[in-house]
């Protein structure tokens, strides 16, 4: 089971915790009726499934109840950094150096 | 006893006899034997069945790795375990064990028949045969392969026994409780670190409770092992015995299988069977040790013939000897030991074979003192006996080629082709693996979590190298603490290194179609199934595996995954790294399917939420159905009613006068703030804005993908408060769908969600007299039609409980809706029961709300949907705000495909035969009579007997539903093709004027 942080709790606690929402950073349009079939379909289906580092959102949903941005590797399944919503993303650069 | 049983021998009690039976006969053996060794002390290696041929078979192991001796146990009603390992199961008074895969007898078996027609059941068998004809698969080959499936008999009774679960967090975890874990556990308990240490064995000491000839710091090594573990209780170090680490999961959590009733004579009173333990480790010691190598010889497999270490664990930690004559056939140093044992104890030794030509001088000279004989370069090119083993044939090896054969009588061999480091749990954590071509085996590598893995585990050999390694792995361990230990290795004296030569497979001079050299003893897998694997072009060594079944049994391929790389690997012509290693998973040995469940059974599978007139439903005898989690009173039957006649009733007297429904578990959430409408705008496909304070609407919401998830009644309780009522089962779903786009869509909004669904209790009455029986309890509000019209609700007090009130109607008749503070719900309802009571106002449950809302034609989300309907397609295309420029979903309803003619709509369905009850899920075609497959046209949703119209309904999906109105179709079912008109869902009432009375 892994342990996770969460950025607003900032506590490290069981996945029992947390539920996977999802990948990180895509934005809902603003204006969802501008967007052409095929860039509203890659918004809606389209992912990247990276083998390594992946942003990815997660919910301290018997917590906080708060969502939040992970980076996670699905290599090793290990954490490598925990932010908060709105945050912008950290360089994976940095994350390696401090691994 | 007989004189198998060494006097005084072992660490079993000689004055503490135990007896049991063994298929029928009664046996005695100690207190301290296993039910192998007991066996094995009354004469018997016979102990069961292989699965695909049914040779008979002994054990060869004497622990958990054991292929072949497994039994079924039984201790009473529900209490029975198949599949129970001879090799481990303690003995206790009373204990009842039973052979498997046998038919009449152990001695006698129909199944054996297998064995005489080994050539058809070569690898790929199952692939080859079970083939064709179609037809074959349901009437015979599934009949026969589930007949055959599967070793021993699967309890029918409930299980009577308790499971536990714990957690536990500890600094350090050490695994396997031999020298190296000891070592290791103590080190790090001296530096301060709190320990752990668990065994799967009853009694910790692992090799040495073998080999007690061993000095350590100048003791016996029984001597030692006893003052170490009162070293370990003085330190505080916790011992777990009978304990498998089972699985090494992320971040060192470990999880550990304690078996604590099956060695006991009698179950202590309410004494947990098992107890699964999640611990979360800072560091974990691998100290798992060794596994014995079966040699792959031509008939290896007969009873009396076992792994050399295993003889000596018989002899040595049971007083057990295995035979009155035994044969040692070995590539390895180990075995020559244990033969020194045997021929101490008075088993004569018939002969030791070695593979090399040139053992170790020092062994030679032991066997000269003792004038055993000993055949050095030599191979094993047969064996004889059916029941147990007579002799061995062996034969001289020279440049390769094998010389002139002479057979040995002997009643036990002890085999030993080397030893293969324990790395499961190392390989759980996908630490890396490296290949040592010395020793033919592999090494940990790259470590990928905070563990050591010490001693015999990577490659250490002897009982100095390993003990030194514990304390290096305990001093490590500790350190990572910021801890320092000062422990210093122990010296050994009398020491049993070793080394060892590697063969895939002896040599033998019989033809080849008549070698039966078992790689996989209880999966039957021989040296040439997978050379047959490899030549039909299974270059992997996972294609092998599930080609063969090679490592697919019980033992998970601890004896015989190595030996089946090998022998690959050489047919390949490659180096075994390059054909790979199978993976291993946990769990490390089987484990009972109740250990994992622990307490999540029966009652306490999973949460039961009710609602607070459950216990009256209960005393109605309600029968009950799970909702979600919820339990909700399906029907109300009375004296002799089944489901059909109570929901027949139930609904007469809905429609006709009035029915009282539970409708608490309906999800409910509060969506306040300034900016609630706007946020319900964007959330549901409905225009929120307009919806003036006191008026409700009939919500739908859509995925973004433009699939309906969810619908509910939502009212505006003033500006900034929406009352938003959910599924039964989508309550949850919902509410995380609207806080993710609150909290990282759209933060900018000031609106906050709520979930009330458990603090509001909800009764529904409808039926044309809702509002005589209503009325006289209400208080502060005039329930007049022109009042309090259809969709209005009002905040009021309803049997002087302070209510939210609804009028709405999910049955088509005029309908209310009552919220009251949960606490308030039971009595609400007694006081509408009887308020009722001058129009007989009836319970109904959810089977008689299913039927009033198809014959309106109301959809059930889940039911009628099934994420792939759009509100079009569902006939809610009216609920679609017209002027809305954006909302969830609304893009994606103007996709292609969605916009499209031809999906499939939502439509009513009237059978032919009225009183004919639709299959819920039946497909739907236009012309059964095209041949098959044809195509579909949709499918049947929802069917009911309805009272009311005087016939059967149904609901269906189907292509253009609503372009065939009256069009004929066809259901095909079991029991025949039905036809039926495509109608309006909405049957009954379809002006909708009996909810506007
Ligand atoms: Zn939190």
């Amino acid at each position: 089971m892994l342990l996770i942080r969460c950025p607003y709790c900032e506590e490290t606690l069981p996945e029992l915790e947390f539920v996977y929402a999802g990948e990180a950073h895509i934005e809902r349009p603003k204006d969802p009726s501008s967007l052409s079939d095929d860039d509203w379909r890659d918004f809606l289906f389209m992912r990247s499934n990276v083998k390594g580092p992946h942003f990815e959102r997660w919910r301290h949903v018997h917590g906080c109840a708060r969502f939040f941005n992970a980076v996670r590797d699905t290599v090793t399944d290990r954490f490598l950094a925990t932010y908060k919503a709105g945050e912008k993303r950290p360089s994976l650069a940095e994350l390696e150096k401090a691994e | 006893m007989t004189t198998l049983r060494v006097p005084n021998g072992g660490r079993v009690r000689h004055d503490e006899p135990v007896a049991f039976t063994f298929d029928g006969k009664s046996y005695t053996g100690l207190r301290g034997d296993t039910l192998a060794s007991a066996l094995l002390a009354n004469g018997v290696h016979l102990m069961g069945r292989s699965f695909k041929y049914h040779r008979p078979r002994g054990p060869v192991t004497a622990g958990s790795e054991e292929p072949n001796a497994l039994v079924g146990t039984s201790r009473g009603k529900g209490r029975s375990e198949p599949n129970t390992r001879a090799t481990m199961q303690e003995l206790r008074h009373g204990l009842v064990a039973e052979s498997q895969n046998r038919s009449p007898s152990l001695k006698f078996d129909f199944g054996a028949v297998n064995d005489r027609l080994h050539p058809v059941f070569s690898a790929g068998f199952y692939y080859k045969t079970f083939m064709w004809p179609k037809s074959f698969w349901d009437r015979v080959y599934e009949p026969v392969i589930r007949a055959a499936a599967g070793l021993g008999t699967a309890p029918k009774e409930e299980d009577p026994d308790t499971y536990a679960n714990r957690y536990a967090h500890v600094d350090v975890l050490v695994v396997g409780a031999g020298p190296t874990g000891i070592a290791a556990a103590l080190t790090a308990a001296k530096a301060g670190a709190g320990v752990v240490l668990v065994d799967e064995n009853a009694e910790i000491g692992g090799a040495l409770l073998s080999d007690p000839s061993v000095a350590i710091e100048g003791e016996p090594a029984w001597t030692w092992l006893a003052g170490r573990i009162g070293e370990l209780a003085a330190l505080g170090v916790t011992v777990m015995t009978r304990t498998t680490a089972i699985g090494y999961y992320h971040q060192n959590m470990v999880a550990l299988a304690e078996r604590l009733t099956d060695h006991l004579d009698e179950i202590p009173q309410g004494a947990p069977r098992e107890r699964m333990w999640q611990v979360r480790a800072g560091q974990v010691v691998l100290a798992q040790g060794a596994l014995e190598k079966p040699l792959v010889f031509n008939g290896n497999d007969r009873p009396g013939i076992m792994l050399a270490g295993a003889a000596q664990t018989y002899l040595n930690r049971y007083g057990v000897r295995i035979g009155e004559r035994a044969a040692i056939v070995t590539s390895h140093d180990s075995a020559w030991y244990t033969a020194f044992n045997l021929a101490d104890s008075g088993t004569a030794i018939a002969a030791i074979v070695d593979t090399r030509s040139h053992p170790n001088a020092e062994l030679l000279g032991e066997a000269r003192r003792r004038q055993i004989r000993v055949l050095v370069g030599h191979t094993v090119v047969a064996t004889s006996g059916r029941l147990r083993v007579k002799s061995i044939t062996v034969a001289p090896m020279t440049n390769g080629r094998v010389g002139k054969s002479q057979t040995i009588a002997c009643d036990c061999v002890a085999a030993c082709g080397g030893w293969t480091p324990s790395l499961h749990l190392f390989s759980h954590t996908k630490g890396t693996l490296r290949w040592d071509e010395a020793s033919a085996a592999f090494f940990p590598d790259r470590k990928s979590e905070a563990c050591e893995i010490a001693g015999a585990g990577r490659g250490l050999w002897g009982y100095a190298p390993v003990l030194a390694d514990g304390v290096a792995a305990g001093t490590a361990a500790a350190s990572s603490f910021g801890q320092e230990a000062r422990a210093v290795a122990p010296g050994v004296k009398g020491d049993r290194p070793g080394t060892g030569a590697n063969h895939a497979v002896l040599a033998t001079s019989v033809k080849p179609g008549r070698v039966r050299a078992f790689v996989d003893f209880q999966n039957d897998v021989t040296a040439k199934d997978i050379r047959l694997a490899v030549s039909e072009g299974m270059k992997s060594i996972e294609h092998v595996k599930r080609y063969t079944t090679n490592g697919m049994a019980t033992d998970q391929g601890k004896l015989s995954n190595i030996n089946g790389l090998m022998i690959a690997a050489e047919t390949l012509g490659k180096a075994p790294p390059e054909v790979g290693l199978t993976t291993f998973r946990p769990p490390y040995t089987p484990t009972t399917f109740a250990t994992f469940a622990g307490y999540h059974r029966g009652t306490h599978f999973e949460v039961t939420r009710k609602t607070p007139i459950d216990g009256w439903a209960d005393e109605q005898s309600a029968v009950f159905e799970p909702v979600g989690q919820w339990r909700r009173a399906r029907y109300y039957p009375k004296a002799g009613e089944d489901m059909d006649a109570a929901v027949e009733r139930e609904c007469r007297a809905t429609r006709q006068s009035v029915g009282i429904f539970d409708a608490t578990t309906l999800g409910k959430i509060e969506v306040a703030g300034p900016d609630a409408a706007e946020f319900m705008n964007r959330v549901y496909t409905n225009p929120w804005t307009k919806l003036g304070v006191g008026k409700a609407r009939y919500g739908v919401l859509l995925g973004e993908d433009g699939f309906i998830r969810d619908d509910g009644v939502v009212g505006r309780v003033s500006e900034t408060l929406f009352h938003v009522t959910t599924t039964t089962g989508g309550a949850a779903r919902v509410l995380t769908m609207m806080e993710d786009y609150r909290q990282t869509e759209w933060p900018d909004l000031k609106v906050w969600l709520t979930s009330t669904t458990e603090q509001w209790a909800v009764v529904a009455l409808n039926g044309p007299n809702a509002r005589k029986v209503l009325e006289p309890l209400t208080e502060g509000l005039d329930l007049s039609n022109e009042a309090f019209p259809m969709m209005s609700l009002a905040d009021c007090r309803v049997a002087g409980f302070r209510a939210r009130l609804f009028r709405l109607s999910f049955t088509g008749e005029l309908g209310y809706e009552v919220n009251v503070p949960a606490r308030h719900g039971l009595a609400l309802w007694k006081a509408l029961m009887e308020a009722g009571e001058p129009y007989d106002i009836c319970p109904y449950g959810t089977e008689t709300m299913h039927v009033l809302r198809a014959e309106k034609g109301f959809i059930i989300v889940g039911q009628d949907t099934d994420g792939t309907v759009t509100p079009d397609d569902a006939g809610l295309g009216w609920a679609v705000g017209k002027k809305k420029t954006d909302f969830v979903g609304m893009r994606s309803l103007k996709r292609p495909d969605l916009a499209a003619t031809g999906r499939k709509q939502l439509v009513g369905l009237q059978p032919e035969d009225g009183s004919l009850l639709l299959e819920e899920g039946a497909q739907i075609v236009a012309d059964p009579d095209k041949p098959v497959p044809m195509r579909m046209l949709g499918h049947v949703t929802s069917s009911y007997r309805s009272a009311a119209l005087g016939r059967s309904i149904a609901m269906a999906l189907v292509a253009d539903g609503r372009q065939m109105m009256g069009k004929t179709v066809y259901i095909p079912m079991p029991d025949g093709t039905h036809k039926a008109t495509i109608t309006s869902a909405n049957a009954y009432d379809p002006d909708g004027e009996r909810a506007k009375m």
